[in-house]
């Protein structure tokens, strides 16, 4: 079976920085994987990677292939026609991660559109509205009519992440890569958003490269984990085995501070 | 969230702030209103001598007649058409090789950029009006076109600065990422996020240089450098009543009312405007 996100050998640099070195990660068609590690550690940097959304003064070496496409190296024509339909990203923040002077309603038909015309179909007009709407209503946005015709400003940070998911699932991607989805929300809608991806990941046979510094949002949601320190993968493999019996001594800390947490709050009466 | 702006920004604040765009739209509209019926009707033949010289305001002639005779009033007139096509006109150029200079040099590779963030600095060091003049002076007729598209080359330097800096601001935000995430193209970027993003800012400025071209034109043409006659800009008026300044001080005084309430108008106007472009400042 053919990856559909494959990564080799990747190191990332700026001129006197590593960034990244020597990362291995496999994505096949409808796997879940969650990359965990801590701030600063590259997790972000790997996603941006295997979009090919580097910053100009990152040098990257290795081989990234998405969707049998090589990605380091690609013109942006290629690029382009890789991004959306090969993969789709929800980022962290939902406020910045919306046009703040665009309705709700036509963000989504955007990518809905364009995804459409991909695919050889033109939508426009009642059906693209339709198709708005029943994106909203696939998200759970309550009350779609009104929203659709909101700016950002207007929703909940829930509400807005929730946008944000249904605008990279317009472009029905083979990949979704959630950065950490639910970091800036709070710990009520984080379940719920949760639930969410988990739902629509489950219906649309979509794999999911889920980011996060916290294990058991992670643990909740993904098959098999990557754990990333400064750069270099450090532990992987599936989620249960690297859960109960952590080899490395910074997944050891990771769990065992994720277990202190947890029983912290039980010992609250 | 609704509760929350109303109690940070009170709502006196935002009744000031239409009233901005009224007084503005007023004046403003008084100047149109009058510029353009000057194209089918003036209170006098332009060119006619149809008083005596140096005239005081009467009931024949609200302000008076100039030393020839002619009626005041109507090349005031005048003088707001001319005012209006100049500051259009220059405002359009401005705008179109300041946008898409400051768009290419913001997407540019970093040397490219630096030289040209560099050659605009150099170019706005220089005022405004002494670029228009090198324009015309180069152009060697001056007439109403050439004192448009000089004042238009002299605005798209700075038109030219904010676009490239708006532009490299929005580029890094996240929903540009978000965008190019999801497969838009460049093209795509500018056009449907950059553009409509940095457009309540450039309105602003566009209005302001709308103001400023007004002023350089009364400039050039009392340096003798903008429409010749019989084309009646206030600049032109007013260098006519230096002489006479003191015997007929409506002369001086007519020409300068005309273009400070068009200015002040137009500045109402783009202050109004920003309040009512962008969404998150609209009173809802």
């Amino acid at each position: 079976m053919s990856a559909l996100l494959d990564i080799k050998q990747l190191s990332l640099h700026t001129e006197n920085v590593r960034l990244l070195y020597g990362v291995d990660l496999t994505i096949a068609p409808g796997e879940r994987v969650g990359l965990i590690g801590e701030s600063g550690s590259g997790k972000s940097l790997t996603a941006m990677a295997a979009t090919g959304l580097l910053p100009t003064n990152i040098r990257a070496s290795g081989s990234i292939t998405l969707a049998g496409r090589p990605v380091i190296d690609a013109s942006e024509h290629q690029l382009n026609l890789l991004r959306g339909t090969a993969a789709a990203v929800v980022f962290q923040e939902p406020l910045t991660a919306l046009d703040p002077l665009m309705r709700i309603g036509r963000q989504i038909a955007e990518p809905l559109r364009r995804r459409a015309a991909r695919d050889g179909q033109r939508l426009s007009g009642t059906e693209l509205d339709a198709a708005v709407l029943a994106m909203m209503g696939d998200v759970a946005l309550p009350d779609p009519e009104r929203i659709a015709r909101a700016y950002p400003h207007e929703i909940s940070g829930g509400q807005r992440q929730r946008v944000a998911i249904a605008m990279a699932l317009a472009c029905k991607p083979s990949l979704l890569i959630a950065d950490e989805p639910t970091t800036a929300l709070d710990v009520t809608t984080q379940a719920e958003i949760l639930c969410l991806l988990d739902r629509l990941v489950r219906e649309r046979n979509m794999a999911l490269l889920f980011i996060s510094h916290d294990l058991p949002v992670v643990a909740g949601i993904v098959d098999r984990v990557v754990v990333l320190r400064q750069g270099e993968v450090v532990e992987a493999g599936p989620v249960h085995q690297v859960f109960a019996h952590p080899q490395h001594a910074y997944t050891q800390s990771l769990v065992a501070a994720a277990h202190a947490f947890d029983t912290a709050l039980g010992a609250v009466p | 969230m609704t509760t929350l702006d109303q109690i940070a920004a009170p709502n006196r604040r935002r009744r000031f702030g239409s009233l901005t765009l009224w007084a503005g739209i007023a004046l403003v509209g008084i100047h149109i209103a009058v510029g353009l019926l000057t194209v089918v009707w003036t209170p006098y033949d332009p060119s006619g001598m149809t008083g005596g010289r140096l005239e005081a305001p009467s009931w024949l002639h609200w302000a008076g007649t100039d030393r020839l005779g002619r009626d005041f009033l109507t090349q005031i007139m005048i003088g707001s058409r001319i005012a209006l096509i100049v500051g259009t006109g220059a405002v359009a150029i401005g705008a179109i090789i300041g946008v898409t200079l400051g768009l290419l040099a913001a997407f540019a590779t970093k040397l490219l950029d630096d030289a040209f963030a560099a050659t605009l600095d150099i170019l706005i060091a220089f005022p405004t009006l002494l670029i228009a003049m090198l324009v015309v002076a180069a152009a060697d007729t001056a007439n109403l076109g050439s004192a448009i598209f000089a004042l238009g080359i002299a605005l798209s330097a700075i038109v030219a600065r904010l676009t490239r800096i708006l532009t490299k601001r929005v580029l890094l935000l996240d929903y540009i990422t978000a965008a190019r995430t999801s497969g838009t193209s460049w093209l795509g970027i500018v056009f449907r996020h950059i553009l409509p993003n940095i457009w309540p800012t450039l309105s602003v400025s566009f209005a302001l240089q709308f103001g400023l071209a007004a002023i350089a034109e009364a400039s050039l043409s009392y340096l003798g450098l903008g429409a010749p006659p019989p084309n009646a800009s206030w600049g032109r008026l007013l260098q006519e009543a230096q002489g006479t300044v003191y015997t007929a001080p409506i002369g001086a005084i007519a020409p300068g009312i005309a273009l400070v309430s068009l200015v002040i108008g137009i500045n109402l106007l783009a202050d109004g405007l920003r309040d009512s472009v962008d969404p998150t400042r609209r009173a809802r």
